[in-house]
């Protein structure tokens, strides 16, 4: 029998273009004040689990989650990698919930971090290609923002969703993390800005994008059993799931929703017994505004097709039907690659524990979390939920 | 740039350069890039290279305007998801046309091209592009 496990710290570092600071400092950073918030000490802890995309092309370091246990002053424990492209951190929080789940460990520490502004734009470009089919995608040359692309004019087509109902995503997101001061951007966009802003693969633009960013996150898991002991509003994982695809978006069925996504939805609802309409606030995978619109349906808040009207409507703002990103997104929060499915958890963990702020969403009781590697080859979902 | 060292490269010409896939002779579906495995069957399959006609229609595209470090000089150039009459579908760069031509079902013929090379003394690297059929 499996136990139930909780959140009982959670931490982010501010996302941004951290020049003075490397991925030492960040995931340092994130993973003491995680450890802090969850009124431990280190040597409670058993055991990390990092989630980290391209260190190895991004700061030339592998082996790195060794170097996060000795940054945060936590040898010997066991310290392990995990890496599934933009879905690290998802996966990172899914391993190590699996760790305490199980009973082999009591007290585990899940850290996200990327690096990403040590190398200049075109080589990260490459790094986050890795994501891709190399031999069959990227060197054909398509880019990341091309297979979204790609998404995006099958989407136009058959749905009739237009650039400035994904446009609206990329303004919505920014307004949220306006409100959000460890967001990468501060700044509201509005449509116009968007719809100006520079081609980078037809129909998206540079302000479709998620940006470069530094960053990390890390939140300490625990059986709930024990999160008592530590602290009064523990957050429950009540559901934990994952799914796979094929790595070639030109091998799927359909370019307009990810199966992985679909399926692990589908899973997690069962293992939490809820509907979509049961979820308060959700954080999902907006690397590409066009990503938003196919996630709000393939997660089942609307129906096939209808995402981008329901942007337009609104139905996504805070306070609104279902929040979403209220963080300010991949968009609007910043995208540092293994730190995004983390990131994604511990905007859940402020939300559920009424400590949003500006960007708090009221009531909010269920909380879930959408990370997807690549162009949806990985899809790693969390539902989370208030345990006090 | 895309690293693609030599012995990776070379074992891909067939398929890049005559668009050589497989089929498994158990349950009869095809694949491009050819497969050893057929994954419907896996150990109880059987694949063999077939040729595929080089013809087929427009699935989706879209016009790269920040290219990825090596492709600087082609830019602005279109890629699309081609769908071949076979079946299968690959992703392409699509050559010799007018972007006003370039529509979600048109039909589309391959050609063959330089993709990209390695530098001023590296190996230079040809495969397949599409062009809109006449």
């Amino acid at each position: 029998m499996r136990r139930r496990v909780a959140i009982i710290g959670a931490a982010m570092t501010k996302f941004g273009e951290e020049w003075e600071r490397g991925f030492r400092d960040l995931i340092a950073e994130a993973g003491v004040k995680a450890i802090e918030d969850a009124h431990m000490s280190g040597k409670e802890i058993d055991a990390i689990y990092g989630g980290t995309m391209a260190a190895g092309r991004l700061i030339g370091q592998e082996h790195i989650t060794a170097l996060i246990a000795d940054y945060m002053g936590l040898n010997p424990i066991p310290a392990t990698r995990v890496e599934a492209a933009c879905a690290s951190g998802g996966v990172a929080l899914r391993t190590g919930f699996l760790a305490v789940a199980s009973g082999f460990h009591d007290v585990v520490v899940v850290g996200g971090a990327e690096k990403m502004t040590d190398v200049s734009v075109g080589d990260a470009a490459v790094a986050l290609g890795g994501a891709g089919d190399q031999e069959w995608e990227l060197f054909m040359g398509a880019t990341f923002p091309a297979l979204y692309a790609l998404m995006a004019r099958r989407h136009m087509h058959e749905f009739g969703t237009t650039i400035e109902q994904m446009a609206m995503v990329a303004v919505k997101n920014h307004k949220n993390a306006a409100r959000n001061p460890y967001a990468h951007f501060q700044n509201e966009i509005t449509i116009r800005d968007v719809l100006k802003s520079k081609m980078v693969a037809s129909p998206l633009r540079v302000y479709d994008c998620s940006p470069i960013t530094d960053g990390a996150a890390a939140v300490v898991l625990t059986s709930l059993e024990k999160a008592r002991k530590y602290v009064d509003a523990p957050i429950e994982i009540i559901a934990s799931s994952q799914a796979s695809d094929t790595l070639a978006l030109h091998h799927r069925k359909s370019l307009t929703t990810l199966n992985a996504t679909v399926v692990a939805a589908r899973k997690a609802y069962d293992m939490a017994k809820l509907k979509p309409r049961n979820i308060d606030v959700c954080e999902v995978h907006d690397c590409f505004t066009i990503a938003e619109i196919i996630a709000s349906e393939d997660l089942g808040f609307f129906k096939k097709g209808e995402g981008g009207k329901a942007v337009e409507e609104g139905e996504t703002e805070l306070d609104a039907r279902i929040p979403i990103n209220t963080s300010g997104g991949l968009k609007g929060c910043g995208h540092p690659v293994g730190a995004t499915g983390v990131k994604q958890a511990v905007e859940i963990v402020w939300q559920l524990r009424g400590d949003a702020k500006k960007r708090q969403v009221k009531n909010a009781e269920i909380g879930m979390t959408h990370n997807v590697g690549g162009s949806g080859a990985t899809a790693v979902i969390h539902i989370l939920k208030r345990a006090d | 740039m895309v690293t693609i060292g030599t012995p990776m490269s070379w074992r891909r010409i067939p398929e890049r350069y005559g668009l050589i896939g497989s089929e498994c002779e158990i349950c009869k579906a095809n694949f491009f890039p050819a497969r050893k495995i057929c994954p419907n069957c896996r150990r109880r399959g059987r694949t063999k290279p077939i040729r595929y006609s080089g013809k087929g229609k427009i699935y989706s595209y879209s016009v790269i305007y920040s290219p990825p470090t090596g492709f600087e000089l082609e830019a602005p150039y279109i890629i699309a998801i081609v769908e071949l009459d076979e079946g299968p579908r690959l992703t392409s760069q699509m050559d010799d046309c007018d972007l006003r031509d370039v529509k979600i079902g048109v039909p589309v013929e391959m050609v063959f091209r330089k993709i990209q090379e390695d530098g001023k003394e590296g190996l230079i690297h040809y495969g397949f592009k599409f062009k809109i059929a006449k």
